[in-house]
Formats: structure tokens, sequence, C-alpha cells
């Protein structure tokens, strides 16, 4: 099922037309109606009416999220106040978090991509939506429930938390999509698992975002859970989760682009890359009116393809995030991303996503340890064969990133569980 | 002839053996062997019992990570030479001792060897033909 079939499988000249379109009003509008973007666009001796076609877009500055910080809290809406309906706050792990204000027409754009991407996930009238993400400031929550409503399908509000009920629910009430982040789900899993219940089961498909995930763990969840785990992309900047959906397809995130234009740049000359190539994702708001964004760095690493999808949809695809700019960790002068160490581990059978990354620098040199969850298929009465295990997830973390780290072997359970964003990285360095 | 042993993973941290103990203590399961193997990071405690579903149980609930394998056990005189008999059998017949561990039984004179060899059949069958008891679950678990 397609949502809005009409938009979803344009042709790539009608899609332009539209872009451009909306690229040069929301130009205007933004320079006419946010003094941040009128000092930004005079320093960089840019004018809305330079704007002729798609690639214009790279005469115009970037924005960032300390941008966006320095505006705190209302600096870049473009609208009087009293035409903000709701406003959002992105996670702020430093310093003061990013406000996001919309307006009644922007929570009915943010409600229409969540409906496409929810319907991509196979939503219908007649799913039930076991909704975990957190409501409230976060955007998870009700962006979602906005899209299940808009569908018509039926939405359970559980938000993260109190996993017994969750469970339960999910059996008594027959949930067929799960919402959640891909962390979580495992948890879930796990606590269907040992409660005995995975055949009462009943769902068909997960949509899993907020947090950074890889393959492997998507087949670590399907074989658990039985269902088409799908990676949903979106961020309160540009308007959260529904920026971008996976389809069935699994090979990439259809990204709504006749509402969020991406780009893919360097992350060292912040040139455009071509198509196929890895660099940092940003996004220009096409229609928003609260917020317009323009030209946003998501420090996301990604790279796009073209081409019209198995599944009938043309709108452009965005890999898997694989990492990001900023919390890229430099091992030794190595640049090293979490996500590949995740890649290594789940690589060596009977190794479960449960490890932390624990970064320090004992003598002047950076040492990283990580620490992996003993589970039940990994574990051996013999030292020699543990020993054995350990030593293969670090032999194949060094195929992957090059260094040679420390695995140390914990009890299950002993790493924190997260019900929102996982906690992988601890970095002790004081630098 | 096979006996069934627990192997339960161990972090090296304060207490953890402690947790594991207790869990089997509030269970009611009583410990017949137990053997500890270290290294400088983790351990591995190796038990034997009288009712393993219910010490698996236990384990289970406590959420620790375990897994139930077999050993042989083996009677073994009391006295100076009594383990390299049964030993010397095994190496002459190219098996391999993974682990051993020992404890004396209360009831006769024997000494109780726990072993995991790489081929548990064939030792039953060399042991058996050299004249060396092997003790049969029964017996073990209530020791």
């Amino acid at each position: 099922m397609i949502w809005d079939e009409r938009t979803e499988c344009m042709s790539q000249r009608e899609l332009e037309d539209l872009q451009l379109e909306r690229l040069k009003r929301i130009v205007k509008y933004a320079y006419d109606n946010v003094p941040f973007y009128k000092k930004r666009f005079k320093e960089a001796k840019v004018k809305p009416e330079h704007i002729k076609s798609l690639k214009d877009i790279q005469l115009l500055p970037f924005t960032e999220k300390a941008d966006l910080r320095e505006g705190y809290p209302f600096g870049m809406f473009a609208v009087p106040k009293s035409d903000i309906v709701e406003v959002h706050t992105s996670s702020g792990t430093t310093g003061k978090p990013v406000v996001a204000g919309y307006t009644r027409n922007d929570i009915e754009l943010w409600s229409d991509a969540m409906a496409r991407a929810l319907t991509m996930a196979g939503a219908s009238r007649d799913s039930i939506i076991q909704n975990c993400y957190g409501y409230g400031l976060f955007t998870g929550g009700l962006g979602v429930h906005y899209g299940a409503h808009k569908i018509g399908a039926t939405v359970v509000p559980i938000s993260a938390g109190q996993t017994k009920r969750q469970v339960q629910i999910m059996v008594d009430f027959g949930t067929t999509i799960l919402t959640s982040t891909p962390s979580y789900a495992l948890y879930l899993a796990e606590s269907v698992e040992e409660e005995g219940l995975s055949k009462k089961v009943k769902l068909k498909a997960g949509v899993f975002g907020a947090e950074m995930w890889t393959e492997q763990m998507r087949d670590e969840i399907e074989r658990r859970f039985k269902l088409h785990a799908l990676n949903i992309y979106g961020l309160t900047e540009i308007i959260g989760p529904g920026v971008a959906q996976e389809c069935t397809q699994k090979s990439g995130l259809h990204i709504a682009e006749d509402l969020f234009y991406p780009e893919v740049v360097s992350i060292d000359t912040l040139e455009p890359v071509p198509d196929g190539q890895k660099g940092e994702l940003v996004f220009t708001t096409l229609t928003r009116e609260g917020m317009p964004m323009i030209r946003f760095r998501t420090k996301d690493i990604t790279s796009l393809t073209r081409g019209k999808c198995k599944c009938g949809r043309t709108l452009v695809k965005m890999s898997r995030i694989t990492g990001r700019s900023d919390d890229m960790l430099k091992i030794r002068g190595v640049i090293v991303f979490p996500s590949s160490i995740e890649r290594a581990l789940l690589a060596v059978k009977g190794v479960e996503p449960h490890y932390q990354i624990i970064v320090t620098r004992p003598h002047h040199l950076d040492e990283i340890e990580v620490q992996v969850e003993v589970s039940q298929k990994m574990f051996s009465d013999e030292v020699r064969r543990l020993e054995e295990t350990r030593k293969k997830i670090e032999d194949s973390i060094e195929a992957e990133i090059g260094l040679r780290v420390k695995v140390t072997l914990v009890e299950p359970k002993s790493l924190p569980r997260s019900e929102g964003k996982a906690k992988r990285v601890i970095d002790k360095r004081s630098l | 002839m096979k006996v069934k042993q627990i192997s339960i993973f161990l972090e090296n941290k304060q207490g953890h053996l402690l947790e594991v103990v207790d869990a089997l203590a509030k269970a009611k399961v009583n410990i017949r062997a137990l053997s500890i193997a270290d290294t400088s990071e983790f351990g591995i405690l190796r038990i034997i019992v009288p009712d393993p579903e219910l010490a698996k149980k236990a384990l289970k609930k406590g959420g620790f990570t375990f897994n139930e394998n077999d050993v042989i056990a083996v009677g073994v005189s009391d006295t100076p030479g009594g383990l390299a008999s049964a030993l010397r059998v095994l190496a002459q017949g190219g098996i391999n001792v993974e682990y051993l561990y020992a404890f004396v039984s209360k009831s006769d004179e024997k000494a109780v060897v726990v072993l995991k060899t790489d081929n548990l059949n064939d030792s039953i069958k060399l042991l058996k033909k050299a004249g060396i008891g092997i003790l049969p679950p029964k017996e073990v678990y209530s020791l």
C-alpha cells in the first residue's frame, strides 16, 4: 500500500519542478520572516531571487545546530507565536535544547509524512500500533501518534518502559505494528521469550529509529519477533520522525523529498558528493511554516540512491545511517564509528548486540575496551572455548576498524538496558 | 553413564559467586560437587546437583548465563596412584582431558573424579574395559 501514490510515485521531472517551485518560495519566505536567515544570506551575498534551479541551493549558507541553540528559544520561528500550536525540543545532550515550533499546517504535513511512513510498513485502518516512543517534548511519540490517526489505525500510546505491561498488551491487544528504538525492541523480544509468549505475538512490522542500528541487529530482531524490522529516520530540527522511511524492500529509506529536500555533502569540503557516495546529510524543509530550515546539517552520514524502487515509489532512498560526523571517535588518530564496532561484534556467531564501548587514555595512548555480554549461545563450560570466542570478537573488530581492542566478557544484563537511546560509548578520556 | 553438570558464567566482580550460590540456596538446591575455573577476567563455576532442572530454573530466574553438559564420574581408590590409573587409560587411548575435579565420597573409601574429555563415549568404553568403575548419575547425585 502507498499512502499518497501521486506524490510518492512521481516522475523525476515532475518532482524536480515541484521541488524548485517550493524551494524558491521557502527561501524567500525564510529570508523575509526570519532575521537569522536575512543576516546569513547577506553575509553570503546571496538573495532569494538567485535561486533559479535546484542546483542553486548550493549558493545558500548552511544552518547548524549551534545556530538553533543561539536562537533559543523562539529565534528561528517565522510566524508570530500565536500561530504556533505546538513545540518540541530535541534531546539536548550538551547545553540548551533546540526548540521546534509547529503551525497547524506543519502538524498536518508531519501527520502526512508519518502516514506515508507507517503505510510503507504496512499500516492500515486495521492495524494496532503499539507506540513505545516517548510522548512529550521528544518528537517520536506524537509523530507516530499523528500518523496513526491520519491513517485511522488504532494507536496504543504506551511510551517506553513498564516492559511487563508492554508484553501483556502486545499479546492481549494483538499488536501488529511496533514502533520503538531498535534496542528497546530487542529488550522487548527478550522479555517476550522469557515469559514464553513468543507464539502469541502477532507483530507484522516494526518501525524502528531514533538511534543508529545495523543490518545484523535487524536480522536479530526479525529472527526473534518474525516481523519486518524497518528503519525510520527523522529529526526534530526538520520535523520529527517521518522524514524518511524504509519500505519492505529494505534497501534504503525513501525520503519524503517533496517536503524535505536532501543533499549529501563531503564532510571535509562541504561540497556535494555524487549519488552513491557517503557524506553528511543536509536538509531543507520545502513547506514548513513555523520554522523553515535552510540547508540544515544533520551530522548524519549516509548516501543517496535514485531510481524507481521495486515497491513502486520513485522518491530518493538514503542508506542506513552509518555514523555521525560528530560522534565518531578518534582513537590514536583513527576514525572509528561505534556502529562499525557493532557490525563487527554481530558478525561473530552467538553474540548479541548488548555491548558498551569504553574509551580510556591510560598512558597517553587511547585504549578501547568493548564489554560484551555473554549470551547463552556463546557460553561454554570450557575456559578455552570462551577465550576463543573473546579472541574471535577482537579479531572481527580489528578487521573492521583496523585497531586492536580489548574485549571483556561480562554477565548478561550487567550493561544498562535503555528504554530510549542506547548509550553505547563511554568516553573516559579527559581531552 | 553420563552425569549432568551445570556451568555458570561468573564475572570477576566482588560478590558474584555469592549471588549464584545464594540463588541456588534459595531454591533449596544442594550442591554435591563444585569447581571453579578462573582467568584474570572471568570464571566458570561448575556444579553437580541432585536435581539439575530445579537448579536451571533458579539460575534462569536469577538471569545468569549457564549451560548444561555431560561429564563422567569415575570412582578411583582413595590411595596413591588411584587417579593415575584412570588417567593412564585415557592417555593410552588418545583422549584429551579438558578438565577434571575430584572429591572424596562420604560413604566409602573411594575418591570421585569428575571428568570432561574431548570424547566422552570413548572414554567410558576405555575406562570400563580397564575395570575402572564409572558411577551412574543416580549415585553421584546422592553422594
